[in-house]
Order: C-alpha cells, then sequence, then structure tokens
C-alpha cells in the first residue's frame, strides 16, 4: 500500500521497458472528501462513487485477487490506470483478471502488478496483459526486469500473442 | 512419437537457462527459500528426507529408445545409479544435488525432455493409457491429444499458479486403462451420431484426503474445442478454487460444492466467450500432431505366430509369462510385452541404470525403438512380433524384468512413502515387500487370479489405495506408522473406492491380514470367480470378520 518506488514500464507495442518514478498511491481506504489525484482505489470504492469517479483520468482502480473484472464491465475502457494485487506470487487470480480486463473488458490503459512482484513472474503477467510491474522494494528492479525476456515464445494464446503457436508454425 | 520442432526445442532450452538462473540467485541468497519453493516445485525438484528428489517428465508415458539411455546415464552420473517410475508415468532421481539439477536439465533437453510442471500448483503431465495406439479395444489413439494438451498445459500464462495441482487423464479405449474418473479432468474420446471425433468431459476426480469419482459435465465436446473448453474449466478453478486451505484446494472440492450442474453452467457460461476464438484447433494442426503418432512400419503377418504358439503349450512357465505379461495387440502377429518392475524385493517401479540400459536394447532390437510407462509403475515394449516373444521373455529374465504378475496380486502400486518422501506418514516399500513374500509362490499366486493392491505412506495417495481392490494407507498416529487397510475399490469405468475395514494394523501385521483377507476369498469364491467379485456379492463383512477376530488392531 502507499507509493512505491520501483516501476517497470514496457511498451507492449515495441516491447521497449524503462524503469520509471511512481506517480500513484495505492490507498486501502477513501476518506468521505474529493479523492486527491494519482489516487489507486479498491474497485469497490471506486464502483461506490462511479459517477463522481467515471471523468477522471487521475484517479484508478486497484483490484484485489476476489474482485472481479465483471463488475467493472465496459467501464474498464474508460480508466486510464488499474492495479492488481498478487498478496502472494503464487496466488494467480490475478493472471485471469488482468485477462479478462484486457481481452473481454476492452481496458487499453496501464495495467500494473503489485504486491509480491518480481523476476520470475513478469514473463506470465506480460502474457496476461500487464505492462507496469511494480517490483518488490527489496528486489534489484534492472535484474527483475530480464524476467521479461525469460522466453521468446509459447504455445497458447495470450494479450501480447493472440494467435497461438499452432496458427503459427 | 512427438519430436521437436525449433520451437518445442527453445521453449525447453530457454526454461534450462531460466532454471539455472533461479537456481544461482537462490544458492546466491537473492531468492529466500520460500520464494524459490514453488519456483523449483514448477520444476519438479523437491527438497526430500534425504536429499532433494527430481521429477522428470515423461509425457503421457512415452519414450524413446536415447532418451531411456539418457535417464540411466542421469542415474549413473548424478544420482545412484538408479531411477523410480511413478503412478504419473514419470520417473524420480532420489538422490541428485541441488547445484547439479541444471546441468540435468541441460542433458534432458538434448533428447526432448524435461521436468516442466511435475509438481507444484499447475497442470501436471497429462497421462493415458500405456498401450494406447496398439491396444485392441482401442476406439480412437488418444496421444495427439494428449500431446496438444501438453502443449497448451506448457507454460500457460495463465494457469502457472492455481488453487493446487491439476492432472488430465486422457482414455481412448473400450476399457479405461487411464484412472480417468478419478483425475481432475478425464477425458474420453467418443464419437458423434455422425462419425464425428469429441471428447466426454469428466471433472472432479480424484483421490487424496477426499476421494472422488468425477462427474460428467459435457457428453459430447467436439475436439476443435478442446483446448477453448479446457481454458474456461481451469479459468473457473483458477478463479473459484479455495486458497484458504490446501485440503480443499482440489477442484472436486469446488465442484461438490457447486454441484456438478452449477459448476457446468459456470464452465458453460465462460466458454461463450472462448468458443470459436484463437484457441479453437485447425485441421492443420491436429494434422500435424497425429502424423507422430502414426503405426509403426509393421511387418504383415498373417495371424498368431505358429512357433509362439508351440512354445506357449510346451512351456508352463512361458506360458504363465504370457498370459500375465503379454497384451493382445490390433496387428495380426505383434503382441504388448509388459516388463514387471515388480519383483519381490525390489522397490515397486525402481530400474538401475543397467536395466535402463538393457530396456533401451530391448526396445531398439523388437519394439521400435520406443518404450512405455503405465501408471501401474511398469515398462511396456509396445509392439513386439508374436516370433521375438521367446527372445524378449529371455532377455527379460536376465534384466529380471520378466516376473510373470501383471494384475496379480504381488504386482503391487506402491509410492516411495516414508523411507524417501517427506509428506509420508509411514512406510511404503517394506509393506510392499512383506505382501509380496507372503504371495511369492507361483502356482498359489495364479491361482488367487487379479487383484489390485495399493500402497500410500499418506494421505496424498500417490500409490492410488483407494481404487486398489485391496488399499493401503500409512497413518501416523502419535509418531508411530500404522496401515488402513480398505477393500472394494477399483479403476476402469466402473471406478469406485474403497471402503475402510476398521481400526489399522502395525506394520509388522500388514502381511498377515492381507493372508486373512485372500483366505476369506479363496474360502468363498465360487469356481474362478475375481477377488472383487466376491467382494461385491459378500459385502465387506466376512473379510472384517476374520482380521478383527482376535484383539489385534490398535485405535
Amino acid at each position: 500500500m502507499g507509493k512505491h518506488p520501483h516501476i517497470i514500464r514496457l511498451d507492449r507495442a515495441s516491447g521497449h521497458r524503462e524503469i520509471v518514478a511512481n506517480h500513484w498511491i495505492r490507498v486501502a481506504e477513501a476518506g468521505d472528501d474529493a479523492v486527491p489525484g494519482h489516487t489507486l482505489l479498491p474497485l469497490k470504492q471506486w464502483l461506490e462513487r462511479r459517477d463522481e469517479l467515471l471523468e477522471r483520468d487521475d484517479v484508478g482502480i486497484w483490484f484485489a485477487p476476489d474482485d472481479e473484472p465483471e463488475a467493472l464491465g465496459a467501464d474498464a475502457v474508460r480508466l486510464a490506470i488499474i492495479a492488481v494485487d498478487f498478496p502472494a506470487f503464487t496466488d494467480g487470480r490475478g493472471f485471469s483478471i488482468g485477462r479478462l480486463l484486457r481481452e473481454r473488458y476492452g481496458f487499453t490503459g496501464e495495467l500494473r502488478a503489485v504486491g509480491d512482484v518480481f523476476k520470475d513472474t513478469l514473463n506470465y503477467l506480460r502474457r496476461c496483459g500487464f505492462d507496469a510491474f511494480e517490483i518488490r522494494a527489496d528486489k534489484d528492479v534492472e535484474e527483475a526486469a530480464k524476467g521479461l525476456d525469460d522466453f521468446d515464445d509459447a504455445y497458447q494464446n495470450s494479450v501480447d500473442q493472440p494467435a497461438p503457436l499452432f496458427r503459427r508454425r | 512419437m512427438y519430436q521437436y520442432d525449433d520451437y518445442d526445442q527453445k521453449i525447453v532450452d530457454q526454461r534450462v537457462a531460466q532454471f539455472r538462473d533461479q537456481t544461482r540467485r537462490f544458492l546466491a541468497g537473492e531468492l529466500t527459500g520460500e520464494e524459490f519453493r514453488p519456483l523449483r516445485l514448477q520444476n519438479g525438484l523437491y527438497i526430500q528426507r534425504h536429499a532433494p528428489m527430481l521429477r522428470v517428465a515423461i509425457p503421457y508415458g512415452h519414450l524413446r529408445s536415447d532418451q531411456v539411455r539418457k535417464l540411466a546415464e542421469i542415474a549413473r552420473k548424478y544420482d545412484r545409479g538408479y531411477g523410480h517410475f511413478t503412478t504419473r508415468q514419470n520417473i524420480q532421481y532420489n538422490w541428485p544435488k541441488l547445484e547439479d539439477v541444471p546441468e540435468i536439465l541441460a542433458e534432458l533437453a538434448t533428447v526432448q525432455m524435461h521436468a516442466i510442471q511435475t509438481s507444484g500448483n499447475c497442470v501436471r503431465n497429462t497421462t493415458t493409457d500405456q498401450f494406447a495406439g496398439v491396444a485392441h479395444d482401442e476406439l480412437i489413439d488418444p496421444r495427439p491429444w494428449c500431446e496438444l494438451i501438453r502443449q497448451w498445459s506448457t507454460f500457460h500464462p495463465e494457469f502457472a499458479h492455481l488453487p493446487r495441482k491439476f492432472k488430465i487423464a486422457v482414455s481412448g479405449s473400450v476399457e479405461d486403462r487411464a484412472a480417468s474418473w478419478v483425475h481432475d479432468i478425464g477425458l474420453h474420446m467418443v464419437t458423434d451420431a455422425q462419425g464425428e471425433i469429441g471428447f466426454k468431459v469428466i471433472v472432479g476426480g480424484g483421490l487424496g484426503r477426499t476421494p472422488m469419482v468425477g462427474s460428467v459435465i459435457r457428453e459430447y465436446l467436439p475436439r476443435w474445442h478442446l483446448l477453448s473448453y479446457l481454458d474456461a474449466i481451469l479459468r473457473v478453478y483458477n478463479r473459484y478454487g479455495r486458497r484458504d486451505n490446501k485440503y480443499k484446494a482440489r477442484i472436486k472440492i469446488l465442484v461438490k460444492a457447486m454441484t456438478p450442474e452449477a459448476f457446468a453452467a459456470k464452465v458453460e457460461a465462460e466458454w461463450q466467450h472462448l468458443q470459436d476464438g484463437p484457441m479453437t484447433l485447425t485441421q492443420t494442426e491436429i494434422d500435424r500432431v497425429s502424423a507422430f503418432f502414426t503405426a509403426p512400419a509393421y511387418e504383415r503377418l498373417a495371424g498368431d505366430d505358429a512357433g509362439f504358439l508351440q512354445l506357449k503349450a510346451e512351456n508352463k512357465a512361458f506360458a504363465r509369462w504370457v498370459q500375465r505379461n503379454v497384451f493382445a495387440h490390433k496387428q495380426p502377429g505383434y503382441a504388448a510385452v509388459t516388463l514387471s518392475l515388480k519383483s519381490t524385493g525390489i522397490a515397486p517401479g525402481d530400474a538401475t541404470a543397467d536395466q535402463l540400459d538393457g530396456v533401451a536394447d530391448l526396445a531398439d532390437r523388437y519394439a521400435f525403438g520406443e518404450v512405455r510407462v503405465s501408471h501401474e509403475q511398469n515398462l511396456i515394449l509396445a509392439d513386439v512380433r508374436q516370433s521375438d516373444l521367446a527372445a524378449v521373455w529371455d532377455a527379460a529374465k536376465k534384466l529380471g524384468f520378466a516376473t510373470p504378475n501383471i494384475g496379480l496380486i504381488t504386482d503391487i502400486v506402491c509410492c516411495p512413502g516414508g523411507d524417501f518422501c517427506d509428506l509420508a506418514n509411514a512406510k511404503s516399500i517394506p509393506i510392499a515387500e512383506g505382501v509380496q513374500r507372503i504371495f511369492d509362490e507361483e502356482d498359489y499366486l495364479f491361482d488367487l487370479g487379479e487383484i489390485d493392491l495399493n500402497i500410500s505412506g499418506c494421505m496424498n495417495s500417490c500409490g492410488h489405495h483407494h481404487v486398489g481392490h485391496i488399499g493401503i494407507l500409512g497413518v501416523d498416529k502419535s509418531g508411530s506408522e500404522w496401515y488402513q487397510i480398505s477393500l472394494g475399490g477399483r479403476q476402469g469405468h466402473a471406478a469406485s473406492l474403497g471402503k475402510v475395514i476398521g481400526p489399522s494394523f502395525a506394520q509388522d501385521d500388514v502381511p498377515a491380514v492381507i493372508k486373512q483377507i485372500i483366505d476369506v476369498y479363496v474360502e468363498q469364491r465360487l469356481a474362478d470367480e475375481r477377488f472383487i467379485d466376491v467382494f461385491d456379492r459378500l459385502g465387506i463383512e466376512p473379510f472384517k470378520a476374520r482380521v478383527y477376530q482376535k484383539e489385534r488392531a490398535h485405535g
């Protein structure tokens, strides 16, 4: 929670990546007042204030593993940024959330993985549509970025490669 | 057999490099033990009682002779000269060094092998009938579909960290030899009224702590949709399977909690979005993969070989071996041979490096260079000319793999148990040996007929004790090892789970208890009635009465 220094940003079209400063603050709970700029709100709270927040491109959402992309639905296309929390990297629900947001609900903004994120899951995350990675503070972010290059190809279709290998080989 | 192209090879090679890096970072302290654990498990590496254990994948149990030789070489070079074949048709090494594992994987990659997803909470090795492609009762060859599933499941981006492990089995014959009713997903190859190939889809079977027979969620799935439908099932499981309690995390618990009907409806709803999408299989791909599983260059033989029939008539020992270890083949003049890895006194499923080399030689000489592993932990030469059976028998005897006991009570399915495995509550290998010694006399053994005896050293049920006609489960009672016995389980289309007979027994008592159970069977059977049929006719009571007549059991 809070502001985190290390973000790897991936340009999905070119594959170019860079390490950038983070401008977003993820909060567990919003107060009753106006939401400050560059805030990531829990899905539930954003939904409660949807009408007020839908036009604001400086407010984003974060998903917990048991949050449902269906609850956001078509509003996903209006958002600039969505974060998905991986409280433990072994909880794979966020992979499904990422794919659903991208493939079913047409989300094109920044999809950020937060929480227990380090080198060894970046390849899967990228394939599920993530293009920003908040690397755990105790990990070397430069080293972690190399995880994006662990594999050049894969068998299945995915967000970054809509055609499965059997349609290309 | 399937042959890698450059794509397959590169994926495996890059996995070797990735794991080498993960191992290096772990040894350098950059990855904690807790972080490394799921990563190494996804590559089949356990830290065990005495040493690490490495489980190498044998996709649907198929091996080429060069791969068998490589397994032997690895056993010699990095282990103590042997390996253990598992009930998932894989092989395990019990004594590798952690720091050697990247090198072992690199060696495996040179023969198109790997350890990908042989453990961990991901989709595991897909299994099938050990007689796939040659069985006399086969409807459709399941192997191309197993390979398609292997590729679909390998590094699936969405399903790398499921609530729990996930196992798929495919069966394409009349008799189900793939235990498909007790898998997370069981697929039966079927045809519709027009003769079009498809799948019956069974979900939510499994053994372990809460054994269950699966439920059919779709009677017929057209073959084009296999992979997108699997995506739909796995997505529902990944999102909704329990993650709060590892003992309730398998898909069977979700299916039961939702009811099979509601689960099926959820899958269908998800599939509506995926149906006809990019994962819809193409005829080109089905043809490409099927081309690897065509029949070998069989000689055209008129029928049964005269010399073989003559020897069978004259030589009782040979006839017995044929009766138990030779399986009818769909090609005239050919047979499938099971090499028994269940000789008394040897841990069931174990093979030494020299034995593996011997098997590879036999495969090259008599069986088109191919070997298979069964989920009953034996090895199979699938395509042997009947005229070569005598020579194969002689050679198998020299290797110690000709015990004529396939399907008999000494063909015990057995996990490594407490001698090796960290999870085990109790030893299982000495129990297997104790039982084998009781039934060592061949006339007696043959007279008893077909009896499946399965032993698991703990609730994880790697020895599939729930589906043994006689099941033995190791349990821990305040620090000492006890054994619970169940009767009446079975695999196949009539799959059902055994019933626990009563309080458990001490290790030393187990062989005598099994003997008592068999005595009841022998006394009660009518003509050549099988053990399981006697059990079905009489129920558990007469067995229970005999076993507990004296005060032996505790707790």
